[in-house]
């Protein structure tokens, strides 16, 4: 297993090209091409803010302007999602490579997730624009947090994919299951609600049980809330927790690499 | 010298996962049957106790029937599958030319799809710069390497995955049956590229239907069959072998249908066919006489079937070797013979025995009968056997069918087998037409040809 572990990083440059194929492919043809990396989470947050602030307003103390938290959350959680869902698909659409061409197969979900991370951070400045916009100066210090919380995610994000896309390629259903885990996921995370909330008092533990609570609390603590970041034991928590997912998720796509080239 | 390649005892199980066809995550997790579901029901053996080994700068041909196991064997060494048991060790760069192209992504260029292809293939991204001008030139494609993939013909497909592929440079390169990709001209140069290959000491393993490549390419050769070794060595040999078992398969499929044929026609609906009344049914043959009631109206007339009165009767006919024994392929220009057993209900001295030969499209190759050979009947009572021997049979490769049939001499027929036994003819040469005239080439000093290997 870590012998693989290390050949992979032999493969960096194949990495580095693919992702940079999937950018190119994804928007060739379009008319608007990279712009839809903004546009997507834009209407996205078109949405929410209209519900949120004009049909059901939501009117807590310190999550106000409303769309800019909501913002802060939707953004790295868009990264989270699509990256699952491609990486449970990318065994199955890339099937004919991992048939055909000697490489290691784990390239493929890792690509999934490294291409959405480029949209991602082609979709930040947006945060930055609405930052400018509200005349809301998050915190200098707080900024270099942001760095370690983006790796946090990043690893977590791999480890899971790398389970899913194992998975998936003998349970094909993974791929509808993960659809609507993903909806329910998205709703118990605080992401367009504040995690002070008083009516989710209750269940705070439960919340915390949610690794992605801790994710969207520590983008909203650093890019929105004024004050130092108090999360930060949460994240260095989740950190150790987001290796072991990644040793846990690698360790079964290692065990089972050798059935890909015959069950895709 | 270690070898190149060698494989040990390898076997290679496949699962089928067939008990589980329908099975789902939910299905799976309701019976807690995950990793049950998981172990294979139902196992396939597509490689079993392979050994080989091949020896640096060998071109070395593996052949065998569909579903053999070549490619299996192929992917062990490429390493795309591992062995189920058993040791495969390859010595230095692998590539693979299994699927042209496999890694091209449509919606991008050519020229970044030559990129993403050659470090998948294990080369870093300046080696592929390198080679960039080398690939596109070698895959025709100067005009159109910028343009996306998808607008590509799938020749052009092809041509750039070979080229990728190839300007690779291995130390061990594997084919499957990658040679049929471009027209006439590109195939040369992939040959001409694989003797290259040759020259410089790389060793080539090559998965191919193509037989004459096997004899005109490799040193040495394999032939699997049913995932076992069957053969290995000097490649006309190995071949030989093959078409000899080709031919044996060949002859029992032949035989099951002639049975069918046979009993097809023989049953008790078995009426002349309104085409050929018992007037137009005679042998077949260009005599240059004035049509007798004994030529057929329509010589392509090729429905087969049986009829006439039985008062003599055809019991067997059977297709001789030169060893006298009953088969169903022949070696074109080796003899054959045909036997006819009869039965005579009561003594007649009024009877004709009639052989003709029809291709597959249902030309008459060759016919005759005794009665054209001027032989004037006395006598035929009882059991007979008839015996018509071919020295040479000068026909090109082909399936032929055979027309039997004892009539009177005015054409009235007694039994009549039309088109009921097939036979192949086998051929070294792909010459064409029906007929092989016994020839020889002579040439003036001035013409010269290359010794053939």
């Amino acid at each position: 297993m870590f012998a693989n572990l290390r050949q992979l990083v032999r493969y960096r440059g194949l990495i580095q090209s693919l992702v940079a194929r999937d950018l190119k492919a994804r928007y060739r043809g379009s008319v608007l091409g990279f712009v839809w990396s903004f546009i997507n989470p834009l209407l996205l947050l078109a949405i929410y803010s209209f519900i949120f602030t004009t049909i059901m307003p939501n009117r807590v103390e310190g999550a106000q302007p409303y769309a800019l938290f909501m913002l802060c959350g939707i953004l790295p959680w868009t990264w989270f999602s699509s990256s699952l869902t491609e990486a449970a698909g990318s065994l199955i659409s890339g099937g004919n490579l991992i048939k055909k061409v000697l490489f290691p197969a784990e390239v493929l979900p890792i690509v999934s997730v490294l291409a959405n991370l480029m949209h991602f951070f082609l979709a930040l400045p947006i945060v930055v624009v609405f930052l400018v916009i509200y005349q809301h100066p998050p915190d200098a210090v707080d900024l270099v947090w942001l760095p370690a919380v983006i790796l946090v995610q990043l690893v977590f994000t791999i480890g899971l994919a790398l389970l899913l896309a194992a998975l998936a390629v003998h349970f094909r259903d993974i791929r509808d299951v993960l659809a609507n885990l993903l909806t329910l996921w998205f709703f118990s995370t605080p992401i367009i609600y504040p995690w002070f909330q008083p009516e989710l008092q209750p269940y705070v533990h439960l919340f915390n049980l949610n690794p992605f609570t801790h994710l969207a609390v520590s983008y909203q603590e650093l890019l929105f809330f004024p004050g130092p970041f108090g999360h930060w034991k949460w994240l260095v928590a989740l950190g150790g927790v987001s290796v072991l997912v990644f040793l846990a998720g690698y360790w079964l796509f290692d065990r089972l690499r050798d059935s890909f080239a015959e069950a895709v | 010298m270690t070898p190149a390649i060698e494989l040990r005892n390898v076997t290679k199980v496949y699962r089928r996962f067939g008990g589980r066809q329908f099975a789902t995550l939910k299905s799976a997790l309701l019976q807690r049957s995950i990793l049950r579901d998981l172990s294979p029901t139902e196992t396939f053996p597509a490689v079993r106790e392979l050994s080989f080994a091949v020896a640096p700068g060998v071109t070395y041909g593996v052949i065998g029937r569909n579903g053999s196991g070549k490619s299996t064997a192929l992917k062990l060494v490429a390493g795309i599958t591992k062995p189920t048991s058993g040791t495969v060790h390859v010595q230095g760069r692998v590539s693979a030319l299994i699927e042209l192209g496999a890694g091209f992504h449509p919606e991008i260029s050519g020229r970044e799809n030559v990129f993403i292809n050659g470090i998948m293939l294990g080369l870093s991204k300046r080696e592929v710069a390198r080679r960039f001008d080398e690939i596109v030139e070698f895959a025709e494609l100067k005009d159109f390497i910028d343009a996306p993939v998808k607008t590509y013909s799938s020749g052009m497909y092809m041509r750039l995955g070979f080229a990728v592929a190839i300007h690779v440079n291995p130390d061990v390169l594997l084919v499957d049956e990658v040679l049929a990709v471009g027209d006439e001209g590109f195939t040369h140069k992939c040959l001409d590229k694989f003797a290259e290959f040759r020259r410089r000491g790389k060793t080539v393993l090559l998965v191919t239907h193509s037989l004459a490549v096997v004899e005109r390419f490799c040193d040495e050769a394999l032939w699997i069959d049913g995932g076992r070794a069957k053969a290995h060595g000097d490649p006309r040999r190995v071949v030989d072998a093959y078409l000899t078992s080709v031919e044996e398969s060949e002859g029992q499929m032949l035989a099951t249908a002639t049975a069918r044929a046979v009993a097809a026609a023989s049953g008790p609906s078995a009426e002349p066919p309104p085409a050929a009344t018992a007037a137009e049914a005679g042998p077949d043959g260009e005599t240059g006489t004035p049509p007798s009631p004994e030529e057929p109206r329509d010589m392509f007339q090729a429905a087969e079937g049986r009829w006439g009165s039985r008062e003599v009767e055809i019991t067997e006919v059977a297709l001789l070797d030169r060893a006298g024994q009953p088969g169903f392929v022949f070696h074109s220009g080796g003899p054959m013979a045909v036997r006819v057993r009869v039965r005579a209900h009561a003594p007649t001295s009024d009877f004709v025995f009639g052989v003709s030969l029809f291709n597959a499209d249902g030309v008459c190759c060759y016919g005759t009968n005794t009665w054209l050979e001027e032989m004037e009947p006395e006598e035929l009572s009882g059991d007979a056997e008839v015996l018509f021997a071919i020295d040479s049979l000068d026909l090109v490769e082909g399936t032929y069918k055979v027309d039997v049939a004892v009539h009177k001499r005015d054409g009235f027929p007694y039994d009549y087998h039309r088109l009921l036994y097939t036979f192949r003819t086998r051929s070294r040469t792909r010459d064409i037409g029906i007929y092989r005239p016994r020839h020889h080439w002579t040439f003036s000093p001035g013409v010269r040809f290359k010794p053939t290997a």
